[in-house]
Order: structure tokens, then sequence, then C-alpha cells
């Protein structure tokens, strides 16, 4: 009895701890608009951290918690940042729409995707997830009269929301966008978290951790990885369709494979097993970009050399400590 | 009553011929013992029993139902479950958290993006009794990975079971132990055949393990099966004595 006592305690005590850990977080986010420009930040290098740090975490869905790699996945936040942008540009001026319709687009051709790839194991499935990618990239590249082509699209400015009486001039107020993406980023990030904490997202990660003992189970190891795919389309082009608003602008490199191996490096030197680490990757990596390439035109040099180090010292990512629980 | 018989059922890779016209029943409660020397075809037995691939001729009936052709995780939602040779476990997780995924997808909530709380409730009971019942409960929040050989033994075993299922198979479940950790495992599998009435398959190299638990006896040799009968039959029967018990003493 004593024994089963302690460890209610233990549990008790590490639930605690959790919330902290996840109040820290939110404090650090929601504040900051207010310490970033202290070192030297700005609110537009916070929102863009927010988008690309909400890609890779919705890749991680994926890559971290269902052990499936895919290097394709800027496809499907590609198709996002078209969906929303073609919205605003022919359809109507609504932020609101233009974010369902970039979601509805990556996340149906994802789910499309995913049913024809969710066989594939391996470097074979990574393979696949590029050449649909590519395939992607293609028609926004060559489809002159609808994306812009090479050019991208242009015309297109977020619109302000309308809340009743009350308008949020995200088009003009940096600081107004940077608390809309992020409540939109927690909302996504929310959504995936209750998932992975519910028995599907438990099965998700029996597949990770041992595939042939999920399958003998009893669970459908094959429909569980793609409805991981689909559900991570869907996620990764949320942060696609508010990269188009950040932006005001679409372009086909946001569905070139340079990009998912940009979010895969953001979510791996992050820490793929912990559920923040590729927020804090996504950071590292924005930072960097923002400060390094003002000195060089080489900065992507000393990223892969920052990956190096990390993946050296670090193997499990700069939040992989973490991962170690304790002993007893 | 039979739990499962088995007729005629063969398996060829290629021209090698692993398992030829084996047909074997199970009654319901029974344990029985599959036991013979290396490469005599036990893991292949039972991979055709479990449907890790089809047999190449042959039936299994499985409480009545030809499932000769239905897949491996249709099998265990019919109510067979198996541990394997080599420890299959989630080792990044803890104890608790094996069997919960066990208990919960047998429970037929695999899908489920959420459960209400009787629900829960439920599995939680579940989950306590299985930790009970395989003696793992100082250890609940270990991650499996970190355990002791034994003790992940248990924790698929105990994972296994949290299937609720009518037929347990176990593949060499000793395999590699010390003395301590077979004579644990041992006391659990009898006590889950004399005190829960589970109907057990197990494969064994330890004959200890295999005289002291088992009803019937089974024994492969070169993919076809010897003799079947029980522990007193088999130790006496000259044929198995000649191609199995004898090189092994």
């Amino acid at each position: 009895m004593s024994v089963t006592a302690a460890g209610a305690v233990d549990t008790a005590r590490s639930a605690d701890r959790r919330w902290l850990v996840l109040a820290a977080i939110w404090l650090v986010l929601i504040a900051a608009p207010l310490w970033m420009p202290l070192i030297g930040g700005y609110t537009s290098l916070g929102t863009r951290i927010l988008v690309l740090g909400l890609a890779a975490t919705a890749l991680n869905f994926l890559i971290g918690f269902t052990g499936v790699v895919s290097f394709g996945h800027a496809a499907y936040f590609g198709l996002g940042v078209y969906g929303a942008g073609l919205v605003l540009r022919y359809l109507a001026p609504s932020t609101p729409l233009a974010i369902v319709a970039g979601i509805l687009l990556g996340g149906v051709i994802g789910t499309i995707v995913g049913a024809l790839i969710a066989r594939q194991r391996g470097i074979y499935f990574a393979m696949v997830t590029i050449a649909f990618e590519q395939i992607f990239y293609y028609i926004g590249y060559k489809w002159d009269a609808v994306t812009g082509g090479f050019d991208g699209l242009r015309g297109f400015q977020r619109q302000p929301i309308h809340l009743g009486a009350f308008v949020l001039d995200i088009q003009k107020n940096d600081l107004a966008f940077y608390y809309f993406v992020l409540f939109i980023f927690a909302l996504v990030v929310g959504l995936m978290g209750f998932l992975l904490r519910s028995p599907f997202g438990r099965t998700l990660l029996a597949i990770r951790e041992n595939e042939r003992r999920a399958r003998f189970l009893g669970i459908s190891v094959n429909r569980h990885i793609w409805l991981a795919f689909s559900i991570s389309s869907f996620l990764i082009a949320a942060a696609g369709a508010l990269y188009a608003l950040l932006n005001d602008f679409a372009d086909p490199s946001s569905l070139y494979f340079d990009l998912s191996g940009d979010l895969v490096i953001m979510a791996v030197l992050g820490g793929i097993r912990n559920f923040w680490g590729p927020l804090l990757g996504a950071a590292v990596f924005e930072v960097l970009q923002d400060y390094i390439s003002s000195q060089t035109v080489n900065w992507l040099f000393f990223i892969g050399l920052v990956f190096v180090i990390v993946v050296m010292f670090f193997p499990r990512g700069l939040l992989g400590f973490f991962h170690r629980r304790r002993q007893t | 009553m039979s739990m499962l018989e088995v007729h005629n059922a063969s398996k060829h890779f290629g021209s090698l011929v692993a398992v030829r016209e084996v047909s074997l029943t199970v009654a319901k409660g029974e344990l029985r013992a599959i036991i013979g020397p290396n490469g005599a075809g036990k893991t292949t037995f039972f991979n055709l029993i479990t449907g890790f691939f089809p047999p190449t001729a042959g039936e299994i009936i499985f409480d009545g139902q030809n499932v000769t052709e239905v897949s491996a995780a249709e099998r265990v939602k019919r109510g067979m479950a198996r541990t394997f040779q080599i420890t299959e476990v989630f080792p990044e997780l803890s104890v608790r958290e094996n069997i919960r995924i066990a208990a919960e997808v047998a429970a037929g909530y695999a899908l489920r993006p959420w459960l209400r709380a009787e629900e829960t409730r439920n599995i939680a009971a579940v989950v306590e009794e299985m930790i009970g019942l395989t003696g793992l409960a100082g250890k609940v929040e270990r991650l499996v990975g970190e355990l002791a050989h034994g003790d992940q033994r248990a924790v698929e075993i105990a994972m296994a079971l949290a299937l609720r299922p009518r037929l347990l198979l176990l593949d060499e479940p000793t395999a590699g132990m010390g003395e301590q950790e077979t004579y644990e495992i041992a006391g659990l599998i009898r006590k889950l055949h004399r005190d829960k009435s589970y109907t057990i398959i197990l494969v064994e190299h330890d004959m200890r393990v295999v005289f002291h638990l088992a009803d019937r006896i089974s024994v492969l040799d070169q993919g076809a099966l010897l003799a079947d009968g029980t522990p007193e039959q088999i130790a006496s029967d000259p044929a198995v004595q000649a191609a199995y018990l004898g090189k092994a003493a």
C-alpha cells in the first residue's frame, strides 16, 4: 500500500510541475513583445518564430510522436499558404475565411496523399513524401495564371478582424497581429496536445515505440499512420495560412523541399521527444538566421555548424535532457 | 470443447518446408507446451496460429471459427494474444502506459480522441488488476526499457492479459533468463493457468518448466509433429527420446 501511495504523491508532484512549466511557457510567449526588444529582437521576428515553430511542431506530430519521418511536409504548409492567399486575392477580403481555406486545402490534400503512402516505411516513406511535394511545387511554379508562378502571388493583404463592434487591426498593427497569431497558435497546439493525451494519441506513441507490438495489440498500424499524417497536414496547413498573412505574399519556395528540411532541422534541434522542442528549435533557427544573415550571405553554413554541434552534444535536441525521467 | 484446432498446416519458404502438415487440438482451459530442437519450426508454427503470415496449406479453427484467412489484428480482437521470443514492449513508456495502451485498444478505444470519466476508471481498474497479477506494483512509473529482462517479460505478459484473451500464446517466455527470473515467470504462468483458467500455448526450451507446467506436450521435429500426449507419455516415448530428449540429456 505504501508503495502505491508514494507513487500517487510522485504522480501528483510531477503533474504540478507540468502545470508550472506550461504556465511559464505561455507567460514567456504572451510577454514576448515586451522583452524581445530588450535583447535586440522585434515583434515581427517573434511572429515569424511562432508561425514556423507551429509548422515544426505540427510536423513533429508525425516525426516525434508517431515515429514516421516526412521530408515533404512543406507541401501541406505551402498549400496552406496558397489556400489563404488565393482566397484573399480572388474570393473575399476575409482573414478567417482565408485561414479556413488554407487549412482545408493543405489538410485535405495531405489526407489524400497520406492514404496513398501509409503502407511505406522508413526511407521509402520519406522518399515518396519528397516526390509528392515536388509535384505540388511544380504546380505552384508553373501555373502562372493562378499562382503567379515563379514570381509568386501578390496583391493581397491580411484583413482586419471584425468582432461585433470591435475591430482588431492586424493589418497595420504588428502587435495586434502577433497576438492574433499567438491565439491561433494556442488553438492548434492545444488541439495537438489534447490528441496526444488521448487513447488515439497513445496508439501513435505505441507505433513509434514498437510497430510489431502495436500490431499484435490489435492496432491497425497503417490506418493510424494515415490519420497521423492527415492530422499533421491539417495542423501544418494552419501554420501555412498564417505564413501567407505574415508576408502578404505566397511563392513556390514555401512548397519547396528546402523548407521541409529546415522544418526537420528545427524539430531535431529543439528535440523531437519534447512537445515544445520544435518551437525552441524554430526560435534558435530564426534568430540565428536573422542575426547572421545581416553579417554574411553564407548564414546557412553557420546554421549547419550549430546543428552539427547540437546533434553531437545533445543527440536528443536542446530540450532532450528533460526527457530523462527519474530513475526510481 | 476445443479452443484451437489446426488441420494439416504447412508453411513453405521457397523450397524450405518449415512446417509440414501439423495437426493439433487444444482444449479450453488447457496448457499446451510445444517443444522441439532448434529449427524444428516451433516459432513458425506460432506465427501461423497468430496470423503473422498465412499458411501455405491447411486450416486454423479458433473457437469454432475458421480464421485461416483472418489478419493478425483481427485475430487479436477475437481473443488471441501473444508474446514474442524477443520481448516486444514500448521501451520509452512507463509500465503503466504500456499496459494502459493494451487495455484501451482491447476496449475498442484505439480511435477515440477522449474517454468519459467512467471509461477512464474502467481502464485504470484493468491496468491495476494486471499490475497486481504480474507483480509489477512497485515499478508502475518506471520506463519499461530501464527494467530487468524478467520484469520486461512480465510487462509483456501483462499487456497480453489486458487484451482479455481467450487464448494466450507465449513464445519462449523464459528465454535468456536466470534461475530466479525463470522461476518467477514459471510461477506466473502456473497462476494464470491454475487460478485464472487461461488457455495457454507455450513454446519453451526449458524442460523443467515444460514438464512442470504442461497438461499436454506436442513435439515438433524438422517441421513435422513427432508426438503429442501427456508429459508422462512424452517422457517415455522412444521416438521422442531418440530425436530429442536423448540428445538434450
